[in-house]
């Protein structure tokens, strides 16, 4: 572009914010989707189940509409991450072009596993008419493999980046040699991807469960909306307590093998001892304002001693240090809600226990509406505490992300559109899915035939004919 | 032969998938572009959905696979060619988004109003997707991406001859190959008016795509001379295969033999794409990048074929189960409605 050069190749520092803030939204919306692809598949094979054994008829219907919606939401999942496989290498040249032969291991296992689950779920999907309810159920199991290992891989890509290992520089910084299976079982490998997962079928269950629950506050309490409750928020309510174990685990990992990205978590200025527990609050030059400190708990957690050493910031240069408080609050938001749906899944594992039946005030039922967009807004400040904390770093250590970042294109432009393209998105999606709740719910009162109302969606009666 | 190569050829083997089965499926989005008003485009649009819907997102991966082992195994190439092919690359990415939400929202909504506007977008982008992936594969065919990752011209890189042609050439393609298979699935689903229908796309489409491609040759000459060169002095038997196999494939459609027509014109396509992969061998950047050289550590290299292995034994099965009970119909959720 011999005509507008300084248009076409801004430096990269002007280029950093729209490539990081294009890039956080577009994996912040694909994650939403993520769960939908891992977990609501096992969820609906357990309804699913239900239905061959015991030949329960709203078990089978509401396998029969999970997988219709599921339809629509592994779409805009399968799209989204391609979106994100472009953006690693439009928007992070450098990072590919310096780190793919180790970075893109994991990427290329990957690949198998989307295939198996995009193969599976449409069998699975439109097997509904003709398939044999038994192999019908079978074809569904390799959807909830292949969802776990594709997140595995996934995420093991994420933990090398913040536990970069596997491979040898040479003098010129260029990769020489790659030891394939210890960049994938990096360090941060089992915890990071086994936190993801059960953060998958915990915001899946849960999800799930409060579309339930709000039916159920608004008067439908039929059997068919308590099973459509009562499944996921099960699963949901197993995975809440393991996941507060995981995170334990995680927290106990970064403190240490990633100091810096603990001083953050922690708010931590300068190392020391019996360091506090800051609830909250806003970090400004070396010092915390508006926090609630409770004496002594982050060095107990991270060594379970009040004697436990804290690093802080002050070893490392500033210019090596990340953003402190949205780190700080995401933690305190992931931890805080995380805490929340653990006791939510003990009161109803209590009553469950002691009376066989799923807690009955509306208080539960409230707690529980709202339980899915606390697990996503959970699920949410996890990411930003791994990857803000990771900052400045791309690659910990190794590359910054301001080197990693393109030179060419008018970022603010693609930002832009994302940005468009992606509001229109959510909220298309969510229409789409109102509308079709809303058609199901006509259908159940009015006893309107649901395959005359869709003209090309799966048609459910069918299959009981078959079955 | 190097691990490198054979790496070159699994990810050459990837494209080609991505170009007849993806492609086919972009194809029925051109169908449904040119289908008409609501009214008359009904039942051509029903049938592209129920022949599309199982099988698109499997056949999304290979684009998948294809990106995944070009960034591992060659990740200096993968660098320059995102640097330089920034705008058709996003273009074809968002364009991605457009297509496959607008496919599903549109199974299910109802309103017809709301039917079109997804309809559209995903009609529309089933258009421009392949025209940028073609006119990405000219930019780095005619040798406009530099190596080393720096950037190239960022609008001659896909605005030119051979861009152009790439673009075209690829939804000419797409719609020919989609023609072809939906005559096929509408005498399965006996539907013998479409069947009439896309058999005449599907003859219009062959002379078209046939056109292009030979106009092709007079563009290469001119635009790309050392693609040229290889095309003609190495590639030729690949160019008569094509051209035999296309016209084949004509001749069985005009017998109204659809099983045969589909596969030689799966096998007119696949050679078109492999004449550009032999005519830019050894290259993988032409003029500037050699496979070998461009090649990731020998051990990055043997974990990605041992990867495609395994892609393959678990794979590819799965894959022929989905076809076979797609076409054996049972997989269908609905018949077109008459
Ligand atoms: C549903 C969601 C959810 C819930 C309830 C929790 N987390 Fe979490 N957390 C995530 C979802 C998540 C995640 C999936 O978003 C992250 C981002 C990266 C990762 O591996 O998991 C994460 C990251 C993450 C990290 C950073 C790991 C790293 O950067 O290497 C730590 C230290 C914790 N978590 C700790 C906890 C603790 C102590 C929790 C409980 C009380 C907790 N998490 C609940
Ligand atoms: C597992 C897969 C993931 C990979 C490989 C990955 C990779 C990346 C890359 C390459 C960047 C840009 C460079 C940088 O800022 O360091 C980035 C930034 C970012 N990512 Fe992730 N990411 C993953 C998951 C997620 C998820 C699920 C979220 C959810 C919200 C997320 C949130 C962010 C944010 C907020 C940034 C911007 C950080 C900043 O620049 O301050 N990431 N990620
Ligand atoms: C924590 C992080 C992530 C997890 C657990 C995850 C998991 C998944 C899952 C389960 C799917 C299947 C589709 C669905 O269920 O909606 C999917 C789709 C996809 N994801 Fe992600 N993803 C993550 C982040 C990323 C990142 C960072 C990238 C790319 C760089 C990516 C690329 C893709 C691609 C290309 C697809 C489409 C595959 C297809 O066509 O079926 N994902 N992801």
């Amino acid at each position: 572009m011999g005509a507008l050069p300084g248009l076409m190749t801004l430096g990269a520092s002007s280029q950093l914010p729209f490539a990081r803030t294009q890039m956080a939204i577009t994996l912040g919306v694909h994650i939403i989707l993520v769960p939908l692809g891992v977990a609501w598949p096992a969820i609906t094979l357990i309804a699913d189940y239900r239905a061959i054994r015991k030949g329960d008829a709203d078990s089978l219907r509401l396998a029969q509409r999970w997988s219709k919606v599921m339809a629509v939401t592994f779409a805009v999942g399968a799209v989204t991450g391609t979106v994100l496989s472009f953006e690693l290498g439009l928007l992070w040249p450098r990072l590919m072009d310096r780190f793919g032969a180790a970075f893109g291991i994991p990427f290329a296992i990957e690949g198998i596993f989307f295939f198996t689950e995009a193969i599976f779920i449409a069998i699975y999907i439109y097997g509904w008419k003709r398939l044999r309810p038994w192999p019908h159920f079978w074809t569904g199991v390799p959807i909830m493999i292949a969802g776990i290992g594709g997140a595995v891989s996934v995420v093991a890509a994420n933990s090398w980046m913040n536990q970069p290992g596997g491979f040898t520089l040479d003098k010129a910084g260029k990769v020489v040699d790659v030891d394939p299976l210890a960049v994938i079982f990096n360090r941060a490998t089992p915890y990071e991807s086994l936190h993801m997962i059960i953060a998958a079928y915990l915001v899946g269950g849960f999800l799930v469960a409060s579309v339930y629950a709000v039916g159920i506050l608004k008067g439908r309490t039929d059997r068919y909306h308590r099973i459509g409750f009562l499944i996921p928020f099960t699963v949901a309510a197993i995975a809440a307590p393991a996941q507060m174990v995981v995170g334990d685990w995680a927290a106990r990992s970064v403190y240490h093998d990633q100091p810096v990205k603990f001083a953050a978590i922690e708010a931590v200025p300068r190392t020391s001892t019996h360091v506090p527990e800051t609830l909250g609050g806003i970090y400004a030059d070396g010092k915390v304002t508006g926090g609630i400190e409770i004496p002594d708990v982050a060095s107990l957690l991270s060594g379970y001693s009040v004697n436990t050493r804290i690093k802080g910031f002050e070893t490392v240069p500033a210019r090596d240090r990340p953003p402190v408080t949205p780190v700080h609050l995401a933690w305190d938001v992931m931890v805080g809600l995380g805490t929340a749906l653990t006791a939510l899944s003990l009161w109803f594992a209590v009553v469950w226990w002691r009376r066989r039946r799923m807690p009955n005030t509306r208080w539960f039922l409230r707690a529980a509406a709202l339980s899915g967009a606390a697990a996503i807004a959970a699920l949410e400040s996890g990411w930003v505490v791994t990857e803000v904390g990771r900052q400045p770093w791309i690659v910990s250590g190794f590359l910054r992300t301001e080197d990693a970042v393109t030179t060419v294109g008018d970022l603010w432009i693609s930002l832009v559109v994302v940005l468009v393209l992606y509001a229109a998105l959510a909220a298309t999606a969510i229409l789409v899915l109102r509308s079709m709740a809303a058609r199901w719910r006509r259908a159940a009162t009015e006893g309107e035939l649901e395959e005359e109302s869709v003209p090309y969606g799966p048609r459910p009666e069918m299959h009981e004919v078959g079955r | 032969m190097t691990s490198a190569e054979v790496v070159a050829v699994a990810l050459f083997a990837g494209v080609t998938f991505y170009a007849i089965f993806g492609g086919a499926d972009f194809g029925g989005g051109f169908w449904d572009l040119v289908a008409g008003g609501a009214g008359r485009g009904a039942k051509p649009r029903a049938l592209i959905d129920a022949s599309i819907g199982p099988v698109w997102e499997a056949n999304h991966v290979w684009l998948i696979f294809c990106l995944v082992v070009l960034w591992t195994a060659f990740p200096g190439a993968f660098g320059s060619i995102m640097l330089t092919l920034f705008v058709p690359l996003l273009l074809a990415a968002l364009g991605i988004v457009l297509r496959g939400s607008g496919f599903a929202f549109r199974r299910v909504v109802l309103r017809l109003t709301n039917q079109r506007v997804f309809g559209a977008a995903f009609a529309v982008s089933s258009v421009v997707v392949p025209y940028c992936m073609g006119a990405v594969a000219g930019g780095i065919a005619s040798g406009r991406v530099p190596r080393g990752g720096t950037a190239g011209d960022l609008v001659d890189s896909w605005v030119n001859p051979t861009s152009i042609l790439g673009g075209v050439l690829a939804v000419a393609t797409c719609a020919y190959l989609a023609a072809v298979f939906l005559t096929n699935d509408a005498r399965r689903s006996g539907l013998p008016e479409l069947e009439g229908y896309f058999r005449r796309r599907a003859i219009g489409a062959a002379l078209a795509a046939g056109v292009v491609a030979l106009a092709g040759i007079v563009v290469l000459h001119d635009d790309t001379k050392r693609l040229y060169d290889g095309l003609v002095h190495r590639g030729w038997p690949l160019i008569g295969l094509s051209a035999l196999a296309g016209a084949g494939a004509l001749v069985m459609l005009v017998r109204e033999a659809y099983r045969p027509a589909r596969a030689l014109a799966v096998a007119a396509v696949a050679t078109v794409v492999w004449g550009w992969g032999v005519g830019q061998w050894p290259y993988l950047l032409p003029d500037s990048l050699k496979i070998n050289a461009a090649a990731a550590p020998s051990a990055t290299l043997t974990a990605v074929i041992i990867v495609t292995v395994v892609a393959v034994v678990v794979v590819v099965p799965a894959l022929a189960l989905l076809y076979v009970l797609d076409q054996r119909s049972l997989l269908e959720s609905e018949e077109p409605r008459p």
